[in-house]
């Protein structure tokens, strides 16, 4: 009886009733978190005492990246989820992170060059949390385009499956890889053991930034989904039924 | 499913004599990707001013850049014609384990295509301006890191079987996978090349050698019956 809930889940109507319900709760929040973050990141965090102004980048720059590695694994998971119990709405979940993974990756990548020219004095530089992010922007390629090239859906679903496992198994290789080839970028300041490298007024404005741009990626899953089921299942009665018009014959 | 009437070993040994034959009566095919790898390996001199010093800094780029392009460009022959014919079909209904009837097959491709590529290598490395005695160094770097190239490759071309046009796609899902092969079988080879130690990089390559060979089969068979329906 325990595993009811699970396989309520797996039920399309229930997981569109159920997005459509939390999506909202993870919106307003995301908003609020992320302006609070800008205006204490922006204008009320101390300048830094070697980078200036030009470290607030890090308020765009940290939660991307940070977002850009959850994203996968939530996709993984959801893929990994989908093949074994061959659940549908678990490969949407999937489906829908992508291009939202992909997104922050790109992100991370673009703000990251920004911050990287006046400090460095080089937009590009080949040092090893570069070229992870680079190669991680290719697995999200890899994976849409291999989703995008087979017609069938169920197969789709199931090959880039099997092609998110493998990559969750290699991304810590190519991590480790990459970071043991040689280094550049700064040490991480928050995700630390000890003491924060950061002053309050820096560090509180960052995990509101972090925490609202994870709500965001909730509420953005959460509706790319919905839109996703609703495409899957669309000759469905009951789509017919939440949206309020005449069930489509095919 | 039946239940198999010959037991595992004698069903792998028959299966690669089997793609072995197959394999050798057409070794044109298998002998392309090797003409590639000495081809692009040829070009690098050719565009680069042919200064020894020089030569012998890119050698280890030239030479594993050269090797993963290569195994890509063999992966191709590797399911091509199984799939086609239903050999494949049968290989996953007829009762035997068929992660390690893949795993076989793979290391057949790898003996037709991997292994002559190592054997060339030297030809290749000294053509670059590398040192007589980096050559063990280099072999045995190439020996590893070929058997991880091709086994990870075999998942990418499992997954894009079914396509009809996978050659950039396929290209697109292996390289990235790649990456920690091409990074630390360079490093080797620089190494053996300048004459040092290179037992770090080495235990690292057979380090994901023998994870490919141990966990690679299971999503070659995932990839491969998920292409078959």
């Amino acid at each position: 009886m325990a595993w009811v809930w699970f396989h309520r889940f797996g039920s399309p109507p229930h997981f569109y009733r159920l997005a459509t319900r939390l999506a909202p709760w993870f919106a307003w929040p995301a908003l609020v978190l992320c302006l609070a973050g800008l205006i204490g990141g922006l204008g009320f965090a101390p300048a830094d005492y070697q980078q200036g102004d030009g470290f607030r980048i890090i308020y765009v720059h940290a939660p991307s990246a940070w977002l850009s590695l959850m994203v996968y694994v939530v996709m993984a998971a959801s893929a990994a989820v989908g093949l074994i119990w061959r659940m549908n709405v678990a490969h949407a979940l999937a489906a829908s992170c992508a291009t939202i993974g992909a997104s922050f990756t790109a992100v991370a990548l673009l703000t990251g060059m920004l911050w990287g020219r006046p400090m460095w004095g080089t937009y590009w530089e080949w040092d090893p949390r570069l070229t992870s992010e680079l190669l991680l922007l290719f697995l999200y390629l890899g994976y849409m385009g291999l989703r995008n090239s087979i017609d069938d859906l169920g197969r789709a679903d199931r090959a880039s499956a099997v092609l998110a496992i493998v990559g969750v198994v290699n991304v810590p290789v190519i991590h480790y890889s990459v970071i043991w080839w040689n280094s550049l970028h700064q040490a991480p300041s928050v995700m630390r053991f000890g003491e924060p490298t950061m002053p309050a007024s820096m560090l509180l404005p960052l995990l509101a930034m972090l925490a609202g741009f994870t709500c965001y990626f909730v509420a953005l899953l959460l509706t790319r989904a919905r839109a996703e089921v609703l495409r899957r299942e669309r000759s469905a009665q009951w789509v017919a039924t939440v949206l309020d018009v005449p069930a489509r014959s095919v | 499913m039946t239940a198999p009437r010959v037991g595992v070993a004698t069903a792998l040994g028959r299966l690669m004599a089997r793609d072995l034959r197959i394999a050798l009566r057409r070794s044109g095919d298998s002998l392309q990707p090797l003409g590639f790898f000495l081809v692009v390996t040829t070009l690098f001199p050719l565009a680069l001013d042919p200064a020894l010093s020089l030569l012998r800094d890119i050698a280890p780029a030239a030479l594993w850049v050269g090797a993963l392009l290569s195994s890509l460009l063999a992966l191709d022959l590797l399911f091509r014609d199984d799939g086609q014919d239903g050999t494949l079909e049968q290989l996953a209904l007829c009762g035997q384990p068929f992660p390690l009837l893949l795993l076989a097959k793979t290391g057949v491709h790898w003996l037709l295509t991997g292994l002559p590529l190592v054997l060339v290598a030297p030809l290749a490395a000294i053509g670059l301006g590398a040192p007589y005695a980096a050559m063990p160094g280099i072999l045995s770097a190439l020996l590893l890191g070929t058997v991880a190239l091709s086994l990870i490759g075999a998942v990418g071309a499992g997954l894009t079987m079914s396509l009809k046009r996978n050659g950039s796609l396929l290209a697109l899902l292996v390289l990235p996978l790649a990456v920690p092969v091409l990074i630390f079988g360079a490093r080797a080879t620089a190494l053996a090349i300048a004459g040092e130690a290179l037992g770090a990089p080495l235990y690292l390559l057979a380090a994901m050698a023998v994870l490919a060979l141990t966990l690679t089969p299971w999503a070659l068979a995932a990839a491969v019956r998920i292409g078959l329906e």
